[in-house]
């Protein structure tokens, strides 16, 4: 054959070997990796849980996890226990912070579906932690976090992280400077559910009132701290009944 | 140099200034408005496009005797998208950390026009090493660029570099902000990206009189 690329058949015959081999190569990769990918992930999760109640390894301005061999460890030691909370229905259960949020959400759209919700408590320097995972949409992507607080549910930290905000702008949000400020920030205000909201201009950049119910924004990425304000406030809300029972 | 001739050469030293991808081909100006807020940012972008760049238009230039050219931009796509998942599982599997860092820019790099641009210009009409360092020559011209822009977007948009606070801290008024100094926010939005570009191609212009155009 006198390859004639120009040919139709040439064309076809290309395209369809193209996609053959590339769509063979990825699919071994993909399915080759996934144990590793997931396992990844598996660490990644215990390490966003326990950086939320304080157990992590930060120095001055940055974010560092326990590492990844101690996270298991140190997993166990301090999360105490893992709840799935069921409409009033709540059972202990270690695989909790696998539940998937994602499928969860979607699942309650279904009628008749009551959400699991997911729930870790952990215990450090004798103070009791609940953790509340939150998922939400930023700009572009998804975004989710963890949240801890205490038994006053006062918020102790929180750690946030997204798919694909914008970075320098919305990715800033799983930085120290935006994340630190949560920390003594309250949602309730006596037995009313307020919230937490991501304002700019409130004069109150050093973020040194506490009971406002607001946090400084970040310039430059409005949507993508409104979308993570709608996703304290729906998702904390859904915790409630559960919290109030725990408030001391 | 003993391995690359004087013109080889000429591929790499080419897009830092006269034919700069952002500046003179005006190629790439998305991403380096998107993304180039802060330093930190620019300098990620620039490693993953110098990768993709390089082996894309290896990979192209060895193919270019057999892709149809009725369906050479489809092939182009899926030989970038194709390079960029793979790189993207690998991370996400041996350096899990950096592949979170990298994550958001992965549409960013399939979707630049420097890549398919460079794959249409060179590699398909050129050798495969020769099109290998045009890959690289270009995404260097494009970070260049890209850590310039950088640079002076978070110096003056938030006062510091690489997340350094380089002058003072803006809130307890310190270093220059003491004498009533202030970020201007307006250096962290889109518009304020194009015009450092704009000034940058100002400047180079009115200094080479090769690029100044008659009219």
């Amino acid at each position: 054959m006198a390859k004639n690329i120009e040919s139709n058949l040439y064309t076809m015959l290309f395209t369809t070997g193209m996609v053959v081999i590339v769509g063979a190569l990825l699919a071994f990769l993909s399915s080759s990796l996934k144990d590793k990918i997931t396992e990844n992930k598996r660490i990644e999760k215990q390490q966003n849980i326990l950086y939320a109640m304080g157990v992590n390894e930060n120095d001055k301005n940055s974010v560092i996890f326990v590492s990844k061999d101690k996270v298991a460890s140190e997993f166990s030691k301090y999360i105490t226990k893992q709840l799935v909370i069921t409409g009033t229905d709540v059972v202990e259960d270690d695989k909790a912070y696998l539940i998937d949020l994602k499928k969860e959400t979607a699942a309650a759209k279904i009628e008749g579906y009551t959400r699991r919700l997911p729930l870790f408590m952990g215990m450090k320097d004798n103070i009791q932690y609940y953790i509340i995972p939150v998922r939400g949409k930023g700009l572009w992507d998804a975004i989710w976090g963890y949240v801890a607080v205490d038994n006053q549910l006062v918020v102790q930290g929180v750690y946030f992280d997204h798919a694909g905000e914008t970075p320098g702008l919305g990715s800033n949000i799983k930085e120290r400077f935006f994340m630190d400020d949560f920390k003594g920030e309250h949602f309730l205000d006596g037995d009313l559910f307020k919230g937490i909201s991501v304002s700019k201009g409130n004069s109150d950049p050093k973020n040194l009132d506490k009971e406002d119910f607001e946090v400084d924004a970040i310039a430059g990425s409005t949507i993508t701290g409104d979308g993570l304000a709608a996703m304290l406030k729906k998702d904390l809300k859904m915790y409630l009944p559960y919290l109030k029972t725990i408030k001391q | 140099m003993g391995l690359l001739s004087k013109k080889d050469l000429k591929l790499i030293t080419d897009p830092l200034a006269d034919n700069n991808p952002i500046t003179i081909q005006v190629l790439g100006i998305c991403s380096a408005l998107a993304i180039t807020a802060e330093l930190k940012a620019s300098i990620v972008m620039s490693v993953a496009v110098l990768f993709v760049m390089g082996l894309g238009n290896l990979t192209i230039s060895l193919m270019r005797n057999i892709i149809p050219p009725k369906i050479r931009i489809i092939a182009q796509l899926i030989v970038v998208a194709t390079l960029v998942i793979i790189v993207d599982l690998v991370l996400k599997a041996y350096a899990y950390e950096l592949s979170k860092t990298l994550s958001v820019f992965v549409g960013l790099i399939i979707t630049n026009c420097i890549i398919m641009g460079r794959f249409e210009a060179f590699a398909l009409a050129n050798g495969p090493l020769r099109s290998f360092i045009d890959g690289i020559g270009n995404a260097l011209g494009y970070a260049l660029i890209l850590i310039i822009v950088g640079f002076f977007r978070e110096l003056l948009g938030s006062g510091s570099l690489l997340g350094f606070k380089v002058l003072g801290d803006s809130i307890e008024k310190t270093g220059v902000y003491a004498y009533g100094y202030e970020n201007n926010g307006f250096m962290l939005l889109a518009p304020m990206a194009l015009i450092t570009v704009g000034i940058i191609i100002w400047i180079q212009r009115s200094r080479n009189e090769a690029l100044i155009e008659d009219n």
